[in-house]
C-alpha cells in the first residue's frame, strides 16, 4: 500500500511539473495577479477568461468575491468555506502566511463581470449560456467578441444562438472600429430580435456612427415600435379579457337571480367574499393535515365554496327575500342591510385585515408568446370563467331547474299558472347565484385582497356588466362583461386607470338612456307589462 | 263611402306592429268618424290591446299610418302629447289613483294646463269645483268622493276611470273591457252611461261580452291575428262564417 | 282642497320642535354655567347642527322617493357638491394663513406646485356667488343627468343603479389630484366664515341656527309643493305612472323638477354641514353613504314630511351612540336597520304610528286626512 502511494504522488507530481511547464496564458497571467496593480490584474483578467482553462471561472469568480488571495508571488483560491486552493496547481494548501485579498477597484470588476459573462457564454448549461448572452449585451463588451464568435459558431439552440447574435450584434454596432457593413448587419440582427431593448440599442447609437448605418438603424427602430404597440395592444386586450372574465364570475350569478326575480341582490358581493373566505379555511385545513393535497386546494374549495354561499343564498331568499316579492327597491335596500351584516361578521371572525390565500405551484409562472406574457394565474382565470359560464349555460338550458328559471324569466304568472312552484325556483335560482358567486370568490381569492371589504369592489361592476348585458341573459352578460373589461384596459393607457373607468361608468349610465333595457333586451309584451 | 266634410276623426291604414318576429298588427286598417261608437271584438291575441298601445302612442308601429283629425300623425307623438290631442283611454283593468281621493282623481284628469309649474301655483277654482261636482255626479261616485280610490269596488273604479276620462274632455275615447268584473245591473248602466257619450264624443268599446256589445247596438268590427276580419252590424259579423270559426265558435 | 293653507298638525309639531330646538340649544351652551347638568357642551352643537343638515338631507330624498317613487342611490353626491362649493369658499378666506401661505392659492395647490388659481375657483370666494354655487351645481348636474335618465324612462332599480354609479364616478374623479379640488384630503384646515372665526363658539351657534333655519325653511317648500296639485301628480306619478303619461301629464317634466329641487335641497344641506364638520372630502360621495341616508327616510316614514327628520336623528344618534359604546355592533345594527325596517315596517316609524292612531280618530274627523299623513308603501 505505501509503495502504491508513493507511485501516486510520484505522478501527480510529475503531471504538476508537466503542467507547470507547459504553461499556458492562464499560468502566465497568474503572476500579474499577485503583482497588486489595477492594470496588471485587469490585463490578467482578461488573459484568464480567453484562456479556457478549467480553473479560469473559478479564479474570476473568486476574485470578484473578494476570495482570491495573493502572497509570495503566487495565487490562490481561498473557498467559501474556508480551506485554500493553488490557483495554478488547483490543490488544496494550507493557508500561506501573509496572504492577502487580490484587491479591486471598478474598472477591475467591470473587466471581471465581462470576463465572467464572456467565459459563461461557453458553458454546457444553456441556462448559463443564455444568462451570459444576456449579460454580454448589456455591457456590450468589446473583449469578449472573440468568444462569442466562438460560441456562435457552436451554439445549437436556437433561442440561445439568437441571444449570442444580438449580443454580438450590440458589440459590434457601439464597437468604434466595426465596418459600416457589419454594422448594418448588426442593425438588421436587432430589429429581427425586435424587443424594447434592441429600440432602446438602436436609438442611441455612439457618436461618430456612420450615416448609412443610423439611417438603417432608425428605420429599423421604427419597425420595432409599430412592432412593440402591436404587441401592446394585443397584451392589454388580455389584459381586457382577463379583468372581463373577473368581471363575468362576478356578475353570471347577479344575472341570474336579476334575471329570474327581478332582484337586485346588494349582498353578492358579500357572497363573493364569502367564497373567498371558504378557499382561505380550507387552505388553512390542508395546511394543518395535509399539506401534500395544496396544490389541490382549490379544487377541493370550488364545491364547498358553492355549497356554502349557495346556502347562505337560500337562507337569505326564505327569511327576507321572499317576503318582499313585487317590492324591488326594497329589497335592494334589504339586501343592502345583510351586506353589511355578513361584511360586519366576518370581520368579527377573521379580523379586518388581508388574510393570506396561497397560489398552488402549477399558478404561478408566465407563459411567454412572442411580446406577450401571459400569467398562469390569468389563464386559469380566464379559463375558468368560461368554464362557469358554459356549465351555467347547460344548467339552464338542460336541466328542469334550468327550464324552469327560464320559464319563471320570461313570464312568472304565466309560469306560475303552469303548475311551476315559482317561489321554490327563486329560493332555487337565489342558491345557484349565490353559489356561483361563490366559485367566483375562490377564483379571485388568487387576485385580489381577500378581506371582508372584497365584495364591495366588485358591485357596482357587476350591476354595470349586468344592466349593460340585458336582464336575463347570460350571453349579455358575457359580452358586456369582456366588452366592459377590454374597453377599460383600452383606455387605461390613455386616460390612466381611474379616469378610464369614470369615462367607462359615464358611458354606460349614456348607454342606459339609449337601451335602457340593456344590449340584449327581452322584448315582447311579457315584458312590457 | 262619401267624403266627408271635417276628415276622419282617427285614421289607421296598414299598421303593422312585430314583437320579435311575432306580429301583433298585421296591416290592419280601421276608421272611425267623429262621434261615432265602435265595438270592437276578437279572440285573444286579436291584437286589440296592440291597437289600443298605436293610438295613444305607446307603441310605435313599423309601418303603416295614423292620423288624428287628418292632420296629426299619432306616430310621432308620445303619450302624452297624444292625451292632449284629445285622445282618452281606460285600461283593461280599471287603473285609478289609489292613493288620492275620489275626487282628487278627477282633479288630476281635469282638462286644464298640465306644466309642472302650472300645477304647482294652481288653486282651485270654482269653476272646477262645479265641473268635479257634475263628473261626480254624473258617475254616481259624490257619495264616496272623499274616499280613497283605493277603497272602491271594482266596478265603482271602472266608473271612476271613466268619470276621469270625461274630466278629459277627449275628442275620442278607448275604452278597454269596461263591463268585466261587473254585475248584470252595473252592465246595463256602463251601456246606457257609454251610448250617452257617444251622442257627443267618438268611443271605441274593445269588449268580449255579446250581451254588452248588443247593448250598446252599434257598428262592430272583429279583428283576427292583427288585422280586421268583418266590419258590420253585430248581426251581420256574426253571420260571417270566419268570425263563427274563429272567434264565436258554432 | 281648504285645508291647504293653514297649518295641519303635523307641521305645527315639527315647526315647534325645530323652534324650541333654535332657542334651547344657544341658551343652554352659552346661557348655562358649564358645570349644570343642563349645560350643553361645545362639541354638542355641532354634533347635533350636524344631524340637522341630515335631516334635510333626508327630507330631500324623501321629496323624490316618499312622493314621487324615484329612489335614488347617489343623493350623497348632491350633498358632497354643496358642501365642496361651501368649502371652496372657506378655503379661499384662509388667504396666507395657510401652511405655505400663499395669499392666493390653497394649500394643496401649492403643495402640487400650480401657478395659479383653476378657472373653476374664481369667484367663489365672495359669499353669495359661492350661495349661488352650492344651488346651481347640485341642480345642474341634477337637471342633465334626469334629463338623460327621465326622458329615456329609466325607472325603478335600473334608475337606482344609474345613480349610484354616478356617485361612485364622482367619487373616483374627486379623489385624483389634478381635477382641482384637494384630491384624498379634500378640503380642510378652514379659518374663518364671513370674517368671523369658524370654531368660536357664537359662531357655531349661528351655524346651528341658520341650520335649523334652512331644514324648516326646506320643510315648508316641501309642504308646499306636496299639498300642491303638482304633489298630487307626483303622488300620481308614483302609483301609476303610465295611468298619469296617458292623463297627458309629461312625466319626464315632472320627475325632473322634482329631483332637480331635491338635489338642491341637498346641495344646501352639505353647505351647511361643511362649516359645522370642519372637512368635506371625496368620501362623502361613497355610494354606502347614499344607501344609508336612504335607511333614515326609511326608518321615520317615507311619504311623511316629519318621517326622514325623525329618522334622520334617530339613526344618526343611534350611530353615534354605538361608535362610542359598541363600534364593532354598529354595522350589525344599522344592517338589522335595513332588513327589519323594510321586511315589518315599511311606512316607518311615523306611518306605523298613524295606522295605530288613525284607526279610531279617522272617523271623528270629518275632513280629510291631509296627504302628507296618508301615503303607504308603494
Amino acid at each position: 500500500m505505501t509503495r502504491l502511494r508513493s507511485i501516486l504522488q510520484a505522478f501527480v507530481l510529475l503531471i504538476g511539473t508537466i503542467s507547470a511547464a507547459m504553461a499556458g496564458p492562464y499560468e502566465e497571467a497568474l503572476p500579474k495577479l499577485a503583482a497588486d496593480s489595477y492594470a496588471d490584474t485587469e490585463a490578467a483578467i482578461a488573459a484568464v477568461a480567453g484562456s479556457g482553462h478549467a480553473q479560469a471561472m473559478n479564479l474570476v469568480e473568486a476574485l470578484r468575491d473578494g476570495r482570491l488571495m495573493a502572497a509570495a508571488g503566487r495565487v490562490y483560491i481561498r473557498d467559501a468555506a474556508g480551506p485554500f486552493v493553488d490557483a495554478a496547481t488547483g490543490r488544496a494548501v494550507e493557508p500561506p502566511a501573509g496572504a492577502k485579498p487580490v484587491r479591486v477597484n471598478n474598472r477591475v470588476r467591470r473587466a471581471v463581470e465581462a470576463a465572467l459573462g464572456s467565459m459563461t457564454l461557453l458553458s454546457p448549461q444553456v441556462e448559463t449560456r443564455l444568462d451570459a448572452a444576456r449579460a454580454v449585451f448589456r455591457s456590450r463588451d468589446a473583449a469578449a467578441l472573440a468568444t462569442l464568435e466562438q460560441a456562435i459558431a457552436q451554439e445549437s439552440d436556437a433561442g440561445v444562438k439568437m441571444a449570442l447574435e444580438s449580443a454580438r450584434a450590440a458589440i459590434l454596432l457601439t464597437k468604434q472600429d466595426a465596418s459600416p457593413a457589419e454594422k448594418i448587419a448588426a442593425v438588421e440582427t436587432l430589429r429581427a430580435r425586435g424587443d424594447q431593448d434592441a429600440l432602446g440599442l438602436l436609438s442611441s447609437l455612439p457618436n461618430g456612427t456612420p450615416a448609412e448605418v443610423s439611417e438603417a438603424a432608425s428605420k429599423a427602430a421604427g419597425g420595432i415600435r409599430s412592432r412593440l404597440a402591436l404587441w401592446s395592444g394585443v397584451q392589454n386586450i388580455w389584459y381586457g379579457i382577463s379583468l372581463g372574465s373577473v368581471l363575468l364570475l362576478a356578475a353570471i350569478g347577479l344575472s341570474i337571480t336579476f334575471g329570474t326575480m327581478g332582484v337586485i341582490n346588494m349582498a353578492h358581493g358579500e357572497m363573493v367574499m364569502i367564497g373567498a373566505y371558504t378557499t382561505f379555511l380550507v387552505q388553512e385545513a390542508i395546511r394543518t393535515y395535509a399539506p401534500g393535497l395544496f396544490g389541490a386546494s382549490l379544487f377541493i374549495a370550488l364545491p364547498l365554496a358553492f355549497l356554502v354561499a349557495g346556502s347562505i343564498g337560500i337562507l337569505i331568499e326564505r327569511t327576507v327575500i321572499r317576503f318582499l316579492y313585487g317590492r324591488p327597491l326594497e329589497t335592494l335596500l334589504a339586501t343592502w342591510g345583510l351586506s353589511l351584516i355578513l361584511q360586519q361578521a366576518v370581520r368579527t371572525i377573521f379580523g379586518p385585515t388581508n388574510r393570506e390565500v396561497g397560489t398552488p405551484a402549477w399558478m404561478s409562472g408566465a407563459l411567454e408568446i412572442g411580446g406577450l406574457s401571459l400569467t398562469y394565474n390569468r389563464i386559469a382565470i380566464v379559463v375558468f370563467a368560461f368554464a362557469v359560464f358554459a356549465a351555467l349555460l347547460l344548467v339552464l338550458r338542460y336541466t328542469s331547474l334550468g327550464l324552469y328559471v327560464r320559464a319563471v324569466t320570461q313570464n312568472r304568472r304565466m309560469a306560475g299558472s303552469m303548475g311551476i312552484r315559482t317561489n321554490r325556483i327563486d329560493a332555487l335560482a337565489f342558491g345557484l347565484g349565490s353559489g356561483v358567486a361563490g366559485i367566483a370568490g375562490v377564483a379571485l381569492s388568487q387576485i385580489d385582497n381577500v378581506s371582508p371589504n372584497l365584495g364591495q369592489g366588485y358591485i357596482i361592476d357587476s350591476f354595470m356588466v349586468v344592466v349593460f348585458g340585458g336582464v336575463g341573459n347570460l350571453w349579455g352578460t358575457l359580452v358586456g362583461a369582456m366588452t366592459l373589461g377590454v374597453a377599460n384596459k383600452l383606455l387605461e393607457p390613455y386616460a390612466g386607470a381611474v379616469l378610464g373607468k369614470i369615462v367607462l361608468l359615464i358611458a354606460i349610465i349614456l348607454f342606459i338612456q339609449r337601451r335602457p333595457r340593456g344590449l340584449f333586451a327581452l322584448k315582447g309584451r311579457a315584458v312590457e307589462a | 263611402m262619401t267624403a266627408p266634410l271635417t276628415p276622419t276623426l282617427l285614421y289607421l291604414d296598414n299598421v303593422s306592429v312585430s314583437f320579435d318576429g311575432f306580429r301583433a298588427l298585421n296591416a290592419l286598417s280601421l276608421a272611425i268618424d267623429h262621434a261615432e261608437m265602435r265595438a270592437i271584438i276578437g279572440p285573444n291575441g286579436a291584437g286589440k290591446t296592440t291597437m289600443m298601445d298605436v293610438i295613444t302612442g305607446k307603441t310605435r308601429p313599423n309601418e303603416g299610418t295614423a292620423l288624428f283629425e287628418g292632420t296629426h300623425d299619432l306616430t310621432a307623438l308620445d303619450e302624452a302629447a297624444i292625451a292632449e290631442l284629445g285622445i282618452g283611454r281606460k285600461f283593461q283593468t280599471p287603473t285609478v289613483f289609489e292613493m288620492h281621493s275620489v275626487e282628487d282623481n278627477i282633479l288630476l284628469a281635469l282638462k286644464e294646463n298640465r306644466s309642472p309649474f302650472a300645477t304647482l301655483l294652481s288653486r282651485r277654482s270654482a269653476r272646477e269645483r262645479e265641473r268635479i261636482d257634475a263628473l261626480l255626479e254624473r258617475v254616481r261616485l259624490t257619495a264616496h268622493r272623499h274616499r280613497k280610490a283605493g277603497e272602491l269596488s271594482h266596478g265603482q273604479k271602472q266608473w271612476l276611470e271613466i268619470g276621469m276620462l270625461l274630466a278629459q274632455q277627449p275628442k275620442l275615447l278607448l275604452i278597454d273591457e269596461p263591463a268585466a268584473g261587473m254585475t248584470d245591473q252595473e252592465t246595463a248602466e256602463t251601456a246606457d252611461l257609454l251610448r250617452d257619450i257617444a251622442k257627443t264624443q267618438a268611443v271605441v268599446v274593445v269588449e268580449h261580452d255579446m250581451t254588452f256589445v248588443r247593448d250598446l247596438d252599434v257598428k262592430v268590427t272583429c279583428l283576427h291575428e292583427g288585422s280586421v276580419l268583418a266590419e258590420g252590424t253585430l248581426d251581420a259579423v256574426s253571420a260571417n262564417e270566419r268570425v263563427v270559426e274563429v272567434y264565436l265558435g258554432r | 282642497m281648504t285645508t291647504q293653507s293653514a297649518l295641519d298638525r303635523q307641521s305645527i309639531i315639527v315647526l315647534a320642535l325645530l323652534g324650541a330646538a333654535a332657542i334651547l340649544v344657544p341658551v343652554l351652551n352659552m346661557a348655562v354655567a358649564p358645570g349644570s347638568p343642563l349645560h350643553l357642551s361645545d362639541h354638542l352643537v355641532p354634533l347635533i347642527g350636524k344631524y340637522v343638515c341630515f335631516a334635510l338631507l333626508a327630507l330631500s330624498v324623501d321629496l323624490i322617493w316618499g312622493f314621487c317613487g324615484i329612489l335614488s342611490l347617489g343623493h350623497g353626491a348632491f350633498f358632497a357638491l354643496g358642501g365642496y362649493a361651501m368649502g371652496m369658499y372657506l378655503m379661499r378666506q384662509i388667504g396666507p394663513r395657510g401652511v405655505y401661505a400663499d395669499p392666493v392659492l390653497p394649500d394643496f395647490m401649492v403643495f402640487l406646485n400650480w401657478k395659479e388659481l383653476p378657472w373653476f375657483w374664481h369667484g367663489i370666494d365672495w359669499l353669495p356667488f359661492a350661495a349661488l354655487m352650492v344651488l346651481v351645481v347640485p341642480g345642474v348636474l341634477a337637471l342633465v343627468f334626469g334629463w338623460f335618465a327621465f326622458r329615456s324612462r329609466v325607472t325603478g332599480v335600473y334608475l337606482s343603479i344609474i345613480t349610484q354609479a354616478m356617485t361612485f364616478a364622482l367619487m373616483l374623479a374627486f379623489f385624483r389630484n389634478d381635477m382641482g379640488f384637494g384630491g384624498n384630503n379634500g378640503l380642510t384646515d378652514f379659518k374663518d366664515i364671513v370674517g368671523f372665526p369658524i370654531q368660536s363658539a357664537s359662531t357655531r351657534i349661528v351655524l346651528f341656527v341658520l341650520s335649523v333655519a334652512a331644514l324648516a325653511g326646506g320643510y315648508l317648500l316641501c309642504r308646499w309643493v306636496v299639498n300642491s296639485k303638482f304633489g298630487k301628480v307626483l303622488v300620481a306619478i308614483r302609483d301609476a305612472e303610465s295611468r298619469t303619461r296617458f292623463l297627458g301629464y309629461r312625466v319626464e317634466h315632472y320627475k325632473l323638477a322634482v329631483f332637480t329641487l331635491s338635489a338642491m335641497l341637498a346641495g344646501v344641506a352639505g353647505a351647511l354641514y361643511v362649516p359645522q364638520v370642519g372637512i368635506i372630502n371625496p368620501s362623502e360621495f361613497a355610494p354606502a353613504n347614499s344607501i344609508e341616508l336612504v335607511i333614515w327616510v326609511a326608518v321615520g316614514g317615507r311619504g311623511t314630511l316629519a318621517g326622514p327628520i325623525l329618522g334622520a336623528f334617530l339613526v344618526n344618534a343611534g350611530k353615534t351612540w354605538f361608535t362610542g359604546v359598541l363600534p364593532e355592533f354598529w354595522l350589525f345594527a344599522l344592517g338589522g336597520l335595513f332588513v327589519f325596517v323594510t321586511l315589518l315596517m315599511p311606512r316607518g316609524i311615523l306611518g306605523a304610528a298613524t295606522d295605530l292612531w288613525a284607526g279610531g280618530a279617522r272617523r271623528i274627523k270629518s275632513r280629510p286626512v291631509p296627504e302628507t299623513v296618508s301615503q303607504a308603501a308603494e
